[in-house]
């Protein structure tokens, strides 16, 4: 299971500012380790991003997104209290997840 | 039970317990809205093509900041806004990297369409932006300068 996410949630008027920080790898399957081998491609897929419980946000990415991905993003509406849920998938099925209240 | 019946029932149950502990997976399954012929398009055409997004005209109204001059082509950060009324999508792609599509982001109900990622880029190349608005693609650009590339290594 990979690390929890960071979520900065910044409230300015109705619309809040999000930050989300993810622990992966991003392989872009071109790298090589210390023997010469071809590290096999490893990245995230899809993300979605969620104001109580709906989806505002859905993306695709690949390979090229930095290693430990960063975006920010910004959804209007929003107000103090409200759940952000962030939630990511990789190329190898693996998923997480991580929720923030917007203070 | 006969020996062959309990041989069935225990391979099934083995095949479930491996399905359970995430070890069989059904990779056709996963990740069903990712646009794999897009991502895997080698050429900027080709990928345009892939999204829908061939043709695309150009606008003005598509704002990309990036740096001139990117140290480190591993880490190169992108910021896009569209201010193309009723904007559903933003596209971000690296022109010269092997396969150019980065990332597609679709802004429902309450979203800005903003976006900040940080991107590879395997050399200078342009940073190609689409913007779907009004059931259209448009298209901005600009120019990243990398002096050292992020993608092998």
């Amino acid at each position: 299971m990979a690390d929890p996410m960071k979520i900065r949630a910044v409230l300015k008027g109705d619309t809040v500012d999000v930050r989300v920080l993810m622990n992966h790898p991003m392989e872009t399957g071109q790298r090589k380790d210390g023997g010469g081998n071809l590290i096999p491609l490893h990245f995230i897929q899809e993300i979605t991003v969620r104001l109580n419980g709906k989806a505002v946000i859905e993306s695709q990415i690949s390979q090229a997104v930095s290693r430990n991905p960063v975006f920010s993003f910004r959804v209007k509406g929003a107000k103090a209290g409200d759940k952000l849920q962030i939630s990511w998938l990789d190329n190898k099925g693996d998923r997480n997840s991580t929720e923030a209240v917007i203070g | 039970m006969n020996q062959s019946r309990r041989k069935v029932l225990q391979r099934a149950g083995t095949a479930g317990a491996l399905a359970a502990a995430g070890v069989l997976r059904p990779q056709d399954l996963l990740a069903a809205g990712w646009n794999k012929d897009a991502f895997s398009a080698k050429t900027l055409a080709d990928a345009l093509k892939n999204i829908g997004a061939a043709g695309a005209g150009d606008s003005k109204d598509i704002v990309i900041e990036a740096p001139q001059i990117a140290e480190n082509g591993a880490v190169v950060p992108v910021e896009v806004t569209s201010n193309l009324p009723d904007t559903k999508s933003i596209v971000v792609l690296v022109e010269k990297n092997p396969f150019p599509l980065v990332a597609k982001f679709d802004f429902l109900e309450g979203a800005t369409p903003f976006v900040k990622v940080n991107v590879k880029m395997g050399e200078s190349s342009n940073v190609r932006v689409l913007a779907e608005a009004g059931g259209k693609y448009y298209s901005a650009v600009k120019e990243v300068k990398v002096t050292i590339g992020g993608c092998g290594g």
